[in-house]
């Protein structure tokens, strides 16, 4: 076995020095009975060359060659060269958690720059190290808002990613939190007066999206002030973290949950991606996951360690904040790198273009069909309502190598044949033409069908 | 080094600045194609929404950030550098197969809501895994979904809940033994289950006594890590389960030690009823810093309408999809379908093996362990007699009469040229060494680490004050934590606001 640094002369003088005879000695503490006298019934020892085979042969039947206007929590952005370049380096790849902070300080320093990066594009003070992904971040955000408030039942935005709601739904279960909805309003945005409803003097927290599923900027001032005038916390998830770069930050939020897959991040079929929990300072005691600090060695040199380790597992076990142990660190390294390549500038244009993509899309998309919440403020999705059903204008476009929007009605019953259309600096104009030019000939034929049917009636 | 060996000898290692430090306005690693569409004003699209500045983003080139990273590369430890003896944490060789396979179009750029039709590939993926997890560990059914190996924990721990709820009755605790890891209670924690501890016996096993004395109709389940934290494998594990099951209870794996048992013993067949793995450790997937990780959880057929929403089923036609309607379901715990990407590392690790390369591979991490044992016994304290399986646990005792605890001696270790073992765990032996090799070692690497171990010891009565000063070797000395925790710095803030 290739991996595997010994001989079976290796073998027989390591046994000898151990003093056994044979290796079944090592595994004589199973009981005999347990132990397992066959091969295992999985796939034969293959070559290298043969995995690369199985994968180029399952990567042919996912997809490749399509283009596509999904975005809906995974957004297709270009990725530069240089940060597979340096996260295969072994040091990052084959490291560990950064316990030893002496020789960690590679990891350590990039992580304290990832930290300050995020705060500085979220408008927040303190950052952790990265959670699971944007749902489970949204989950421990609330947690952390309903240790902090004491306060036990959350208001949930219906415009919040509906998979990021089911996660929420399933942490809550046990913990004794009351969940409620407020739905969003004739604009697409978070219904205010719903939401004024919704909230009681039990409320820990109110928790929204922005942009929100739809692809709308949310006004998170004034969902802000409604939960701070009921002494609730106000936690905003943001799915899409390009959006930052002109979308002004939630600053009246009191946490924010981010999924940053957006920052570098292979779509690699949901992932692993990269959640974030950014807060105030006063917030941190009880924030979850991994914080680097700087401190100094003993020459008084900058170094980095992991910090305020008394909320985590490993101190406090089950008082502990999370049960969060391995993060997300490499690719909290490839957003880090993603974030140091566009910078201050580039992050702006990067997120002009987006919108610029998505503005020219719906606006060729209103000319054949409906975009729905077309007054409001939006990034880089939109939803177009047909006459057909978007299952089958998807199929149609599936011939053309294109991936249509996502249907909605999964998850969103009431919005019928509507879909969620994505473009970022990535969807070029001829395939946003070529799209529209599928979907309105599917709405003209749908038209023609309808009026013939009138015809035939009349 | 007043005992040297041939592992570490001291190189150029450069300074570098936080990058911070060194932006400057107009310089750019970025670069935009034009624009195929006509520009718009961000102000009239978004209003008072339009973000005006970026605030202390850096602005820097590209030949500075590639410089940057790898500097700061260079002060890391790594696998890829030498033996990394943490023990519980498997610090395996990633195959760069692996990295490769994972990278290939269609499979990096899949996107997890694309059409089933053309996601035959990706689920075709999640279905080997799954099967081969499946036999590995002797279980009935299993999720992908949880992302790393105490994600699968809670997701466990919500079946087991479940599982009982269906039954009536979700129960009010969860046994935990001493020798666990942290995240076993805090786990227990998050799915509202109280904890109550379960001690060691003096072979450092689980206490049948107290066992039995503990076990009733309020315990849902005994979290169990087999082989447990010590490196020991459970022998009455059969019993154990009996004990639970008789009560009604269920027996929950912790599968972070599994590589020492693929291909020999499958906890499906000594009595384990839902059980988590660790594919970052086990199935060599990079750590990574610390992550991404991906813990699946394996479970026996009762628990299975409760496993998370969705589960990936052949349709009639033939073809893949994911089943969503799962009205017993605990739900979700991730959005899409988890870690996919440590999916295929993971399978194409277990491709490269195969069943006799997986085999051989837990030979070899037992054989390893128990070389280190016989090579340290009498320099170090070895507080349980009973035998090792892929890891084995020192104490410091004997070098404590000098002053010198276990976390010196892992400092130590590093100026010898290696990662330190694992300090002070598990907390039933204090002052512990927890050491696991993996099968990734060499014999003559395992020699020099003995060997520096050794020397370590030898330092420890003639020259106490090295090893308690130590490292001396790397970039940084010991580093202040109290200080750090005192008065956390956990951002950079540009010099003229303070700091």
């Amino acid at each position: 076995m290739r991996y595997l640094p010994k001989s079976p002369a290796d073998r027989d003088a390591m046994l000898k020095a151990i003093g056994l005879r044979s290796v079944d000695d090592l595994f004589a503490p199973i009981p005999a009975e347990y132990r397992l006298n066959r091969d295992l019934k999985i796939p034969r020892q293959m070559a290298e060359s043969e995995i690369v085979d199985f994968f180029r042969q399952r990567s042919r039947e996912n997809g490749d060659g399509y283009t596509s206007f999904l975005g809906a929590g995974a957004y297709f952005h270009y990725r530069p060269v240089i940060i597979d370049s340096l996260i295969s380096r072994g040091e990052f790849l084959t490291a560990y958690t950064p316990y030893q902070a002496e020789i960690s300080q590679g990891t350590l320093q990039s992580i304290f720059e990832f930290q300050t990066m995020i705060c500085e594009l979220t408008g927040m003070e303190v950052a952790n190290a990265s959670m699971y992904d944007g749902s489970t971040a949204a989950a421990e955000a609330v947690m952390m808002a309903v240790r902090l408030t004491g306060r036990r039942s959350v208001v949930v935005a219906r415009t919040l990613h509906p998979e990021y709601r089911e996660v929420l739904a399933t942490y809550a279960t046990h913990q004794g939190m009351p969940l409620s909805i407020a739905n969003y309003g004739q604009d697409g945005h978070l219904n205010v007066q719903e939401l004024e409803k919704s909230i009681t003097p039990e409320t820990a927290c109110v928790l929204v999206q922005s942009p929100n599923f739809f692809g709308i900027v949310e006004d998170v001032e004034a969902i802000a002030q409604i939960a701070h005038q009921h002494g609730a916390m106000l936690v905003v998830s943001i799915a899409e973290a390009v959006s930052l770069g002109i979308v002004e930050p939630p600053r009246q939020a009191d946490i924010i949950a981010m999924e940053a897959q957006s920052f570098g991040v292979p779509l690699g079929f949901g992932g692993p991606y990269c959640g974030v929990i950014a807060t105030r300072e006063k917030n941190v005691r009880q924030m979850p996951g991994r914080l680097v600090g700087q401190t100094t060695d003993k020459q008084g040199k900058r170094g980095f360690v992991l910090t305020l380790a008394t909320r985590e597992q490993h101190i406090r076990r089950e008082k502990a904040t999370s049960n969060i142990c391995t993060n997300q660190a490499l690719v909290a390294l490839m957003v880090n790198i993603f974030m140091t390549i566009y910078g201050k500038i580039g992050l702006k244009e990067l997120a002009k273009q987006n919108l610029a993509k998505t503005a020219y899309a719906a606006a060729q998309f209103a000319k054949h069909g409906k975009v729905l919440f077309s007054g409001s403020p939006r990034f880089n999705e939109f939803v177009v309502e047909t006459s057909e059903d978007p299952y089958a204008i998807n199929s149609r476009l599936l011939g053309h190598k294109m991936i249509g929007g996502l249907p909605l009605k999964k998850f969103y019953p009431e919005l019928g044949d509507s879909s969620l259309w994505c473009c970022t600096e990535l969807t070029t104009r001829s395939a946003i033409d070529t799209a529209v030019g599928l979907v309105a000939e599917s709405e003209r034929s749908v038209r023609s069908a309808k009026e013939e049917v009138e015809e035939v009636a009349r | 080094m007043k005992h040297s060996t041939p592992k570490a000898t001291r190189h150029v290692n450069q300074n570098e600045g936080l990058i911070f430090e060194k932006s400057s306005p107009g310089k750019a690693a970025w670069k935009l194609p034009p624009l195929d569409v006509p520009e718009v004003d961000p102000a009239k699209l978004l209003g008072k929404a339009e973000r005006k500045d970026l605030g202390n983003m850096p602005e820097v080139s590209e030949i500075e950030i590639i410089r940057h990273f790898t500097r700061l590369s260079t002060w890391n430890y790594a696998i890829d550098l030498g033996m990394y003896p943490l023990g519980s944490c498997t610090m395996k060789y990633n195959p760069r197969v692996n990295e490769a396979v994972a990278r290939v179009e269609g499979i990096a750029n899949g996107h997890p809501y694309q059409p089933e039709k053309i996601s035959q590939g990706a689920l075709q993926i999640m279905k080997t895994l799954s099967e081969c997890l499946i036999e590995i560990t002797g279980m009935d059914a299993i999720t992908l979904q949880p992302a790393a190996g105490a994600h699968g924990e809670m997701t466990g721990l919500l079946m087991v809940r479940a599982y009982h709820q269906s039954k009536g009755n979700p129960r009010k605790k969860v046994l935990i033994p001493d020798s666990a890891h942290g995240t076993n209670p805090a786990t227990a924690a998050m799915v509202n289950y109280a904890v109550e501890n379960l001690k060691s016996d003096a072979r450092g096993m689980v206490d049948l006594a107290s066992l039995k004395q503990q076990m009733n109709e309020d315990v849902a389940a005994l979290m169990l890590t087999n082989p447990n934290t010590l490196g020991v494998f459970e022998q009455q594990i059969h019993e154990i389960a009996d004990i639970l099951h008789a009560k009604g209870g269920l027996l929950y794996m912790d599968g972070a030690n599994m590589n020492a048992l693929v291909g020999k013993v499958r906890p499906g067949d000594f009595g384990v009823d839902v059980m988590h793995l660790n594919l970052h450790k086990t199935f060599s997937t990079p750590h990574g810093g610390g992550g991404p990780g991906s813990g699946p959880v394996a479970v026996k057929k009762p628990l299975e309408p409760f496993l998370p929403a969705p589960v990936v089923v052949a349709k009639p036609d033939g073809t893949l999809g994911f089943e969503y309607n799962r009205p017993h379901s605990v739900g979700r715990v991730r959005s899409f379908y988890g870690n996919f990407g440590m999916f295929v590392r993971a399978l194409a690790y277990i491709q490269a093996n195969g069943p006799d390369g997986l085999r051989q591979t837990t030979e070899d991490a037992v054989l390893n362990a128990n070389y280190i044992r016989k090579g340290l016994e009498g320099s170090y304290d070895l507080p349980y007699s009973t035998p090792s399986m892929h890891e084995v646990v020192f104490s410091d005792k004997l070098q404590a009469k000098k002053g010198v605890r276990t976390m010196d001696i892992a400092k130590r270790l590093i100026d010898y040229g290696f990662h330190p073992y694992t300090t002070a765990f598990p907390l039933i032996v204090p002052g512990a060494l927890m050491i696991e090799p993996t099968e990734s070692e060499s014999k003559e690497e395992m020699d020099l680490f003995i060997e520096a171990m050794k020397s370590i010891a030898e330092e420890v009565e003639e020259d106490p004050q090295t090893v308690l000063d130590a490292p001396h070797s790397t970039r940084v000395s010991r580093l202040d934590e109290t200080a750090a925790a005192r008065k956390p710095v956990l951002r950079w803030k540009p010099m003229s606001s303070g700091q």
